[in-house]
This record gives structure tokens, C-alpha cells and sequence, in this order.
């Protein structure tokens, strides 16, 4: 099964083909260590219409390739496998758990004269294993939100649970995987923030310890606007995970229909005397349906030992999203008090917000194309902003650079990771642009400058004076 | 049971000889004296009051009953009224002849119903038939009338404070007329009409001088009426109306207190405060006007508290002959006996006491529910400041459901005052900068109350305890402090840093990485000088190394690597990093780090590394499924230009004042 998009490149008749997924599978070595019995290791396997021998070999050859490397190097085995057709990420999240994904490398159709069948060029070094990479540890973060680790699952009910929750989850998220648009914020995995000032800060601060106060069952609740992140309660590696969730799929799940004017939001409820627009994401969609079912999604979070399983309780009025997180099964009374409560407070500091962004937007001036484009990320607080960047959909991130541009991004950030010393590449492109990595103790600026003709010294001066200016008030070391 | 009585008696009272039938006593509520006359002064007058320094004693004829005894202001001139006809005055100024000398009033066949003094040498006489104004000159022993004024006069009151004098007037005494002294001016200031609850068919005087008393409440002179219930007018209890009464303009009807029963009343005013003390049922109620209700379109006002009795006075037993095991006679409160004066003055002239009734705040606290009212009624008090705290402290003690928003609403209150004061300071010192040459009235410098609660009262007093009390959850305590920096900034005023210590301590404590650098993210906790304190430095040299793995962290001399978790304490502003890692180093080398190394420029030299290679050549490679190139780690030299800055230490990092939503 190939998942295949071709680009027709201009004026020739040469097709491409960007990256795609060809299997997923996750096995454990030491289910099925006899011979004969090696069907037993694979937990899951996509896609599943495989013969089962050949699951067996990939498997097998996996195994054995982790196996070899670890001679080398016992604590950091083969993380992926270079080949001319394809390439291999191995990922071992819990003890003998692997994950493999295989993904085929972009490549170009050239049709030959004479009708002879197209030659194929495989374009191996155009992929990243940082992205690609990041992207199957997103796989089992993902899934340990919702499901839990591995073993939890072994524990509650052995490997036919185990694997009946990786079927259920991973068949319908790898359709969500959209490997050609994986990129340098893949590898990032940040959190945008809002910009937002101090004020309103602190009136969501104390409208949020409001609500966990008087709503005991809430352990911890996030704030969001325009799908980027004002407060969180979470500690960080969840919320990142849980951020990646939101944004990529349950925001943009509900915001197609309300922008096809199905579902409307706009129908205020009256709670009390108060109007409101609040309404919930997950669980029930009306209150007053009779039939209303009252689930909400489980979630595991990270807690002081292991584990907590909680239930994520998504709450929106207009671009302002509070999502709570509740310990215990949550009923009809609970959100209907809860609707009462926050769905009025809410519609208040949503208004405050909305007025701040208006202004800050009237500040900033009309959104004109800026002369130059970045991507912004702090490794400290996860912080990511990019104006490469469109805004991002269920289906596909777009970005407004080429892709070559992007894969040297993504290299610059490769020689970034290798060294702990602060640094800063400048590259030249073919296409007269000029790409500036700055890695700056734990921050990293990449600058994409289209200056035709410009030498070294000015786009050094250019991007020193784009730091004084755009980044003023984040520190760079020089 | 909780104390509950919030009025008291002053604990060292003016003490005189009680009235007898030898001993006449009378009041003067100018100077707050009390005067002992014995057998018509012949035998002594003592004069006591308002401290025990100043008492008087002398002696004068006995030229028959004395109706009325007052010093002139500065206890300078004596009057002294026996008949219904005229005044006599006698010295008090040294070397100034000491015999008496007297004063008939003018009018014909007037009698006079009593006189004021409103200056050491001014006095008005109030009679029947109107009021003459004097000048008095105790060197030539004479009065000169200064001004008159013909008015038929029931009974008239005195406010010495603001020197109004108010006569009742016409047949049912309920017009009343006041008049303003001022240097030596007499003035006349709008009557108005008491309504009377029911009016007598046969005009007679029905408003009694007893109903009537004048106080100046909140700097505002007011006339207090109490209005009795009546069977026939449509009011089931007694209650007291408030006209304000102003210098210029006309006076109105401000303020209904609600008093609920009927009976016999006395007011007295205290700290501001209207106090009702009701004789049968032995109780007192508390009024405060600046209160507003909620549901009250007019200012009609309930009693802040339930009805209270005064705390129970003893007396205790003067004289030698006080034997220490006697107790104290409890003293009967609400006697007959009493007399009420203004302001706030009670006298029992049958057992010889002058008290100052006082309010106790304590008390008050757990008699009023409604936090945010109490902090109202609080912050007007003269000595609010220890209560207020202890409310404060309280609040956070309870900690129970849905606490935060009565937190909020007390530190808003609390806040508004202290913003309040710190406006009005802030206007007077750029008025003195710019120089008195405006010519406009010298402003004054504001007054620094006690109901101005600062950051370092609530941190001394309420917060630090709190953060520090065992069995809070920290969630509860981040929340109160982020409330209070909160109510602060919604006032606009400067948190100081060691509100901000105080947060940062907490996270720190409980680990709370991600949240702390959230709130530096959004300045919420900015990154102040003083922040690099050495209390905090000690704070976090104590808390990074106490909880976070302190025995693993690797250090080298030039950069300290801290587990990850701490890898945000690491870094998240410069000032703290800088003692952090001062503090860390210090920690384990045992020698003193300089907190900040002055930067060194970085050197951008750009040079070329080399250019692109075709890396294939060099690369194992085989086509199909075969294994190509294994590397977790590749190089992969490129064209490219690097400037790399040397890597520095740790130790020389500036502010980062993280990104605003970057």
C-alpha cells in the first residue's frame, strides 16, 4: 500500500514522490524467543494484509540489526537504517518494546523515451532521521496518553489487551500521519504560546484557581487561545503531548464544522441570569439532551509515582478553550455545575482576551508579508514560533518555504544537537536565499533571508539587527 | 464563647466627687470638663477632665444655686450662670484682676436658657427670646455685644467641635435654626424642619432636646434625630435620622438608621461610628453610615452588628484602704444615673465617673460574616491594623470551599486603600518638587492611616506564616499569593520582590518548575535586582540543592549541568540562575563565586569550512533491501559558513527576560 502524492514539477515531466509510510509495526523479542513461535512477538502490524512470513522476516531483520549494532555500542543501538528504497527508525520506548517504522524514500519519475517503463531516482539523503525519528517517539507518546505505557496494559490483561489497544489506537492514527509535511517542528514538538499581558494573566491565574478550587474533582487545568497555549497546570512533557493533540486533531475536528456553520457556537446558553457561549469539546454536546452521554476521554498523565489516569474535559468559548482535568468519572450534575460556573466567567475574560488581540494586531500594524521568516524555539519552556508556518489543519501543516529550505533547517538543527557549544550557521542556498541557524545556549533561531546578492558580512549585520529588533526581548549570547 | 462585646469603657476614667445634695456636678462638653461644685463653691469647686493632669480646684462665693459652670477655652475665664438673668465671670489669667464681674443679658424680660463659650474670650448667651454674642475682656472686667439676634427659642445644642449652635424654634420646637461662630462672627446658616412623626393637634413642643444631638461624623457635621416609634404613624420601631448639616446650603435628610425596638435610646459617636445604646434591653447597636446596603435606594442603614451589651466594667476600689483580695464592684451599666454627651462620653454623676466609650475591634470579626463588609467597616476604624491582619490571617487559616474569592475581594479592598494612599502621596510629592510657587493651599501630606496595609505588613504579618504553616496545600497557597500580586497590579502598584520570593520559594519547594517558568514567561514574576538578594540566594542555594537530586549533579568549573528538572531553574533568568549557581558552586567547591563575570564579546569571525562533498562516494552503499549505512550518528559536512561563538561559562549570562509568546 502506497500512500502517494504526486507534485508535478513545472515545465518537465517528472513526477514526485514525497515520503511515505510503508509499515509500522511494534514487536517484543522475548514473547517469542523459540523457533516457530516468532509470530508471537508482533503486537501490532501495519499494514495488516502482510503475509505473515514476511512480517516475520522484517521483524526478524529488525531485530537483528539492533542486535548487531548493540555489540558496538550496548547503550545506544541503531536508530535507523539507511537504505536506497526506504528508511528504518527503530525505537525502544519501554524495556523490549520496539517500534519500527519503515518510510519510503521521496523520489522522482522520470519518463524515458521510447516507452520504456520511467526511471526511478531515489532521493535517500532528502529525509532527516531527527524528524522522522521524532515523529515515531510522538507515535508512543501519543499513545501513552490515552492508553498508558505498555506494560500497564500487560498488567491490567496480558498481551491480548495490549495488542487489542495498539490495533484500536494505532489504526486510526497512523491516517493522521502526514510524513511529507514532518519537519524541524516535528523534532521540536514545542508549544506556541499566546502572547498575552501581565493583567489578564493573572485574571485567568485567579479565575483558574477559582475553579479548582470550588470544583475539588479538577486536578489541573490549561488555558488556551487560538490554539496556543496561555497557562497549563501539567507538567511539561504532558502538556506538550496533549498540546500536539489539541492542535493537530480535536481543535481542528471542531472548528471545520463551525466554519461550515453546522454546529453553531453562537447560540449563547443562559445559566443563571448570565449569558454564555460555553460548550464542551469532549463529552456531552448538549447539556439539556436527556440522552446526553457524560464520557470523557481518559488520559495518563505523568504524577509524583508513575502514572495518573484522568479525564480531559474540553471546554471552548470562542477562540478560548480551558480544558480541565478530572480524577473520577464525571457526571451530569458535575457538568452542568461546571457549566454554570466557568461558562460565564469564561465568556468575560474571552471578550478581555479578544480585545488584547485586536490591539496587540492593531499595534503590530497589517499583516504584511515580514522581509524575512523564522522559526523560533526555546528547549527550556518548549516555546515555538514559526512564521514559515500556515496555520495548520487537520490534514496537512503547510509551510510558505520550499521544502529544500526546510530540509536545511533541518540539518542546521542536526550539527546543533551534535554540540553542547553555542553557535551560528549561515548558509548559502541555491535559490538566492540565505538560511541563518543561531543556537544560543538553550535557544534556537533559524532565519530564512531573501537577499539577492547579499555577501557574508551583511546578512550577519541583517540578522543582528533582526535580533535587536524582533527578538529584543529574548537574549541571545552576542 | 468568643468575646463579644465590641464597646467598652475606657479603662481609666475621670473620676470626681458623685452629686449630693451638697455637691452639684456639671459638664461642659467644650472642654470635656466636669465640674464638682460644692455647696454653691464656697466650700470648692473641682474641676477634672478630659486627662487627669489638667483638674482644677479653687474657690468662690457662695452667691446661691450655680445653674451652669464653663471655662472660656484655655481654661482662661470662668462663667458661672446662678440666676435666669445674667452671667458672671471671674479670671483665671494670672495677674489679671481675680474678682468677679457679670453680664445681664440684653433683651428685656428674656430669661437665659444657658451660654457657650466659642473662644477663650467669646461667649454666647442663649435665651428665650434669642442669642447675643459677647467679646469679653478680662482686663476691664466688661463684655461687649458683638452681635444679636431676636428668635424664640425652645432649647438649643452646642457642637463645640465645629462651634454650631442649633436652637429649636417655634411652637412645636421642630424647626430648628443653627448658627456658626466663627473669629469673632456670628453667622446664620439655613433652618430646616424636623419631621415629626405625629403631629399634636393642639400645637405644644413636641421634639424634645433630648432627641436631638449634633456630631460630626467622617468630618461632616450631622444633626442626629431620634425619631420615636409612634402607635398611630405607620412605624412599628424607633429609628434615628441623620440631616446632614452643611456650612453652606441647605440641610438634608441623609441617613435613616434602623434601630428595630422601640424604648429609651442615648447615642454617642465613636471612631465614626453611630452608637445606640438602648436602656431596657441593656444593649447597644453599632451604625456606620459609609456602609452602604446593597438593596437601599435611600441611605437607610441596619446596625453593622447585633445588638451587644458593654463589656461588663468594674470598679475598682480607690484609696489606701484598698484591700488587694476585695474584688472589684461590678459597675451597672445602662443606669438610670447615666448622662450621654457627645462625641462619645458617659457619665455617671450619682457614683462621680466620666467614661470615653471605645470600640474594640476584635470582637467584631467573628460577629460579622460577610468578609468583604467586614473589611469595609474595618478599614474606617482608627485602629484597624492588627485586626485586619489577623482577619487576613484568618481567611487563609480556614482555607475552606470557595475561600479565594472572599480572599480576592478582601485584598481588592485592602488594596484600593493602599493605592488610595500611595496616589495622594505620590501627587504632594511632586507638588512639593515643583515648588510652592503656585501659591495654592500648601498641601497637606497625606496621613498615613492605619487602614494603609503594604506589602510588607501583609507579608510580615500574614503571608510568610501562611506559606510556611504545615497541612496547606501548596496549590492554596500559590493561588492566595498569586491573588494578592494580582489585586496588586490590578491597582497598579509595584510588587516588591519579596511577594515574588515568596511564590518562587513555594514552586520551588514543591517543584513546580513549569509553572515558575510560566510565570516569568509572562512577567508575572519579573526579574528585579533585588531578587538576587542574598535571603533568596540562600533560598534556592537550599532548595535547588535540598530537592532536586542535589548529590547527582555534576559540576565542572566552567558550566554546571543541573538535572533536567532543575534545568529550568537553570536558566530561567539571569539574576536567579546567577545564584543559583553561586549558590550551587559555593555549595560544593566550599570558595565564593562572583555571581556575575563581566561578558566577554563574542568574536562572530565568520571562516569556511569547506566546501560541499559528495559524501556518497565515501558511503557503503547497496542497492535494494539491503543494509546501506547504518549511523546513529552521521556527519555530513556541507557547504557552510559558521561562526561559532566559544562556548562560555554559565556564570556570565545577562537578563533573560523570557519571550512574551514567542
Amino acid at each position: 500500500m502506497l500512500m502517494i502524492s504526486p507534485k508535478m514539477a513545472s515545465g518537465m515531466q517528472e513526477k514526485q514522490y514525497t515520503p511515505s509510510l510503508l509499515s509500522f509495526f511494534i514487536y517484543n523479542p522475548t514473547f517469542g524467543p523459540r523457533e516457530g513461535e516468532e509470530e508471537k512477538k508482533i503486537l501490532f502490524y501495519h499494514p495488516s494484509d502482510v503475509e505473515k512470513n514476511e512480517k516475520i522476516r522484517n521483524v526478524g531483520l529488525c531485530e537483528a540489526i539492533v542486535q548487531f549494532t548493540r555489540t558496538f555500542c550496548p547503550t545506544k543501538p541503531a536508530k535507523s537504517l539507511h537504505t536506497q528504497k526506504n528508511r528504518q527508525f527503530f525505537f525502544e520506548p519501554e524495556e523490549n518494546f520496539w517500534m519500527v517504522m519503515v518510510v519510503r524514500n521521496p523520489m522522482i519519475e522520470k519518463p524515458n523515451k521510447d516507452g520504456k517503463p520511467p526511471t526511478v531516482e531515489y532521493q535517500e539523503e532528502e529525509m532527516l532521521d531527527t524528524v522522522y525519528g521524532a515523529v515515531v517517539r510522538q507515535c508512543y507518546s501519543m499513545y501513552k496518553l490515552f492508553n498508558g505505557t505498555f506494560s500497564r496494559a500487560m498488567q491490567a490483561g496480558g498481551v491480548e489487551l495490549l495488542m487489542q489497544k495498539l490495533e484500536k489506537f494505532f489504526y486510526r492514527y497512523l491516517q493522521t500521519l502526514h510524513l511529507q509535511s514532518c519537519d524541524l517542528l516535528d523534532v521540536f514538538g514545542g508549544i506556541s504560546f499566546f502572547p498575552l499581558d501581565k493583567m489578564t494573566y493573572l485574571k485567568i491565574q485567579s479565575f483558574v484557581n477559582r475553579v479548582e478550587e470550588s470544583l475539588s474533582l479538577i486536578k489541573y487545568t490549561a488555558f488556551l487561545y487560538n490554539d496556543q497555549l496561555i497557562w497549563s497546570g501539567l507538567e511539561q512533557d504532558d502538556m506538550r503531548i496533549l498540546y500536539k493533540y489539541l492542535t493537530t486533531s480535536l481543535f481542528p475536528r471542531h472548528s471545520e464544522p463551525e466554519l461550515a456553520g453546522r454546529d453553531s457556537p453562537m447560540r449563547p446558553e443562559v445559566a443563571g441570569n448570565l449569558l454564555h457561549y460555553g460548550r464542551f469539546l469532549t463529552g456531552p454536546t448538549n447539556l439539556k439532551d436527556p440522552e446526553a452521554k457524560f464520557r470523557f476521554p481518559k488520559i495518563f498523565v505523568s504524577a509524583e509515582d508513575g502514572y495518573e489516569e484522568l479525564h480531559l474535559i474540553v471546554y471552548k468559548v470562542h477562540s478560548l478553550v480551558c480544558f480541565l482535568i478530572a480524577s473520577v468519572e464525571l457526571t451530569r450534575e458535575f457538568c452542568e455545575q461546571l457549566d454554570s460556573l466557568v461558562g460565564p466567567q469564561l465568556t468575560l475574560l474571552a471578550s478581555d482576551i479578544c480585545e488584547q488581540f485586536t490591539i496587540n494586531r492593531r499595534i503590530s500594524g497589517p499583516e504584511k508579508e515580514p522581509q524575512f521568516k523564522f522559526i523560533y524555539f526555546n528547549h527550556m519552556n518548549l516555546a515555538e514560533k514559526s512564521t514559515i508556518h500556515m496555520r495548520k489543519t487537520a490534514s496537512v501543516c503547510l509551510t510558505s518555504v520550499h521544502p529544500d529550505l526546510m530540509k536545511i533547517l533541518g540539518d542546521i538543527n542536526c550539527d546543533f544537537a551534535r554540540v553542547d557549544e553555542d553557535e551560528e550557521i549561515i548558509v548559502k542556498a541555491m535559490t538566492d536565499y540565505w538560511v541563518v541557524g543561531k543556537k544560543s545556549d538553550q535557544r534556537e533561531l533559524y532565519v530564512i533571508l531573501n537577499q539577492k546578492n547579499a555577501n557574508l558580512i551583511e546578512v550577519n549585520e541583517e540578522v543582528k539587527r533582526l535580533c535587536a529588533t524582533q527578538f529584543n526581548n529574548i537574549f541571545f549570547l552576542d | 464563647m468568643a468575646e463579644e462585646h465590641y464597646l467598652e469603657l475606657s479603662e481609666n476614667p475621670v473620676q470626681f466627687e458623685h452629686a449630693s445634695s451638697v455637691n452639684n456636678v456639671f459638664f461642659d462638653e467644650a472642654n470635656k470638663q466636669v465640674f464638682a461644685v460644692r455647696s454653691g463653691g464656697a466650700t470648692g469647686v473641682v474641676v477634672k477632665g478630659p486627662d487627669d493632669k489638667s483638674s482644677v480646684a479653687f474657690r468662690m462665693d457662695d452667691k446661691g444655686e450655680v445653674k451652669c459652670i464653663k471655662f472660656s477655652i484655655g481654661n482662661k475665664i470662668l462663667a458661672v450662670q446662678r440666676t435666669s438673668k445674667s452671667v458672671d465671670f471671674i479670671n483665671f489669667i494670672p495677674d489679671y484682676p481675680h474678682t468677679e464681674f457679670s453680664q445681664e443679658c440684653k433683651t428685656k424680660n428674656a430669661s437665659i436658657l444657658g451660654f457657650c463659650w466659642t473662644n477663650w474670650n467669646e461667649v454666647v448667651f442663649i435665651t428665650d427670646q434669642g442669642i447675643e454674642f459677647y467679646q469679653v475682656f478680662p482686663d476691664k472686667r466688661s463684655l461687649k455685644l458683638l452681635k444679636s439676634q431676636s428668635i424664640n427659642v425652645n432649647w438649643y445644642q452646642y457642637c463645640p467641635e465645629t462651634a454650631v449652635i442649633l436652637l429649636s424654634t417655634t411652637v412645636q420646637g421642630n424647626i430648628l435654626q443653627p448658627f456658626a461662630f466663627r473669629n469673632g462672627t456670628m453667622s446664620k446658616m439655613s433652618k430646616f424642619e424636623i419631621e415629626l412623626p405625629v403631629v399634636p393637634k393642639p400645637a405644644k413642643l413636641s421634639l424634645s432636646e433630648r432627641d436631638i444631638a449634633m456630631a460630626t461624623i467622617y468630618g461632616q457635621l450631622y444633626v442626629m434625630y431620634l425619631k420615636h416609634h409612634s402607635r398611630t404613624a405607620n412605624s412599628p420601631s424607633a429609628e434615628v435620622v441623620l440631616y446632614h448639616l452643611s456650612r453652606e446650603g441647605s440641610c438634608k435628610k441623609s441617613h435613616v438608621l434602623k434601630l428595630n425596638t422601640t424604648g429609651k435610646f442615648a447615642l454617642n459617636i465613636v471612631d465614626n461610628l453611630v452608637v445606640v445604646h438602648h436602656q431596657s434591653s441593656q444593649t447597644s447597636l453599632i451604625f456606620d453610615i459609609k456602609l452602604k446596603e446593597p438593596d437601599c435606594a435611600l441611605n437607610i442603614h441596619q446596625p453593622v452588628l447585633p445588638a451587644r451589651s458593654i463589656h461588663p466594667y468594674r470598679i475598682p476600689l480607690s484609696g489606701p484602704a484598698a484591700v488587694p483580695s476585695q474584688p472589684p464592684v461590678p459597675c451597672q451599666l445602662y443606669s438610670s444615673s447615666w448622662s450621654v454627651f457627645q462625641p462619645d462620653i458617659i457619665i455617671s454623676a450619682s457614683e462621680g465617673y466620666l467614661w470615653y466609650l471605645q470600640v474594640k475591634l476584635p470582637p467584631t470579626v467573628n460577629l460579622l460574616q460577610d468578609k468583604g463588609k467586614l473589611m469595609d467597616f474595618l478599614l474606617r476604624r482608627r485602629e484597624c491594623k492588627m485586626v485586619i491582619l489577623s482577619v487576613c490571617s484568618q481567611i487563609l487559616e480556614v482555607g475552606e470551599k470557595g475561600s479565594l474569592p472572599v480572599v480576592a475581594t478582601v485584598f481588592d479592598k485592602l488594596n484600593q486603600v493602599y493605592k488610595d494612599y500611595l496616589e495622594a502621596e505620590q501627587s504632594y510629592t511632586q507638588a512639593m518638587e515643583s515648588g510652592p510657587s503656585r501659591g495654592s493651599a500648601a498641601q497637606k501630606r497625606p496621613v498615613r492611616t492605619q487602614a494603609v496595609i503594604d506589602q510588607s505588613d501583609m507579608y510580615t504579618h500574614v503571608l510568610s506564616s501562611f506559606t510556611e504553616r504545615k497541612g496547606v496545600s501548596h496549590k492554596f497557597i500559590i493561588a492566595v499569593l498569586m491573588e494578592y500580586i494580582r489585586s496588586l497590579n490590578q491597582f497598579q502598584i509595584t510588587v516588591q520582590h519579596y511577594l515574588y520570593e515568596l511564590v518562587i520559594k513555594t514552586l520551588v519547594q514543591h517543584n513546580l518548575f513549569y509553572m515558575l517558568h510560566q510565570f516569568l514567561q509572562y512577567h508575572v514574576l519579573s526579574d528585579s535586582k533585588p531578587l538576587v538578594s542574598s535571603n533568596q540566594e540562600l533560598i534556592l542555594r537550599r532548595r535547588v540543592c535540598g530537592s532536586v537530586d542535589a548529590p547527582h549533579l555534576p559540576l565542572s568549573p566552567s558550566r554546571a549541568r543541573l538535572p533536567r528538572r532543575a534545568g529550568y531553574v537553570h536558566r530561567f533568568s539571569v539574576s536567579l540562575l546567577n545564584c543559583v549557581l553561586s549558590g550551587v558552586f559555593a555549595a560544593v567547591s566550599g570558595e565564593h563565586v562572583p555571581t556575575r563575570t563581566p561578558a566577554v564579546p563574542g568574536h562572530a569571525e565568520a571562516s569556511v569550512h569547506g566546501q560541499r562533498r559528495d559524501h556518497r562516494g565515501s558511503a557503503v552503499e547497496a542497492a535494494g533491501s539491503g543494509c546501506a549505512q547504518i549511523h546513529p550518528q552521521r556527519r555530513w559536512p556541507r557547504q557552510r559558513v559558521c561562526a561559532e561563538v566559544p562556548g562560555r561559562g554559565a556564570a556570565d549570562r545577562r537578563p533573560d527576560a523570557v519571550l512574551h509568546g514567542v
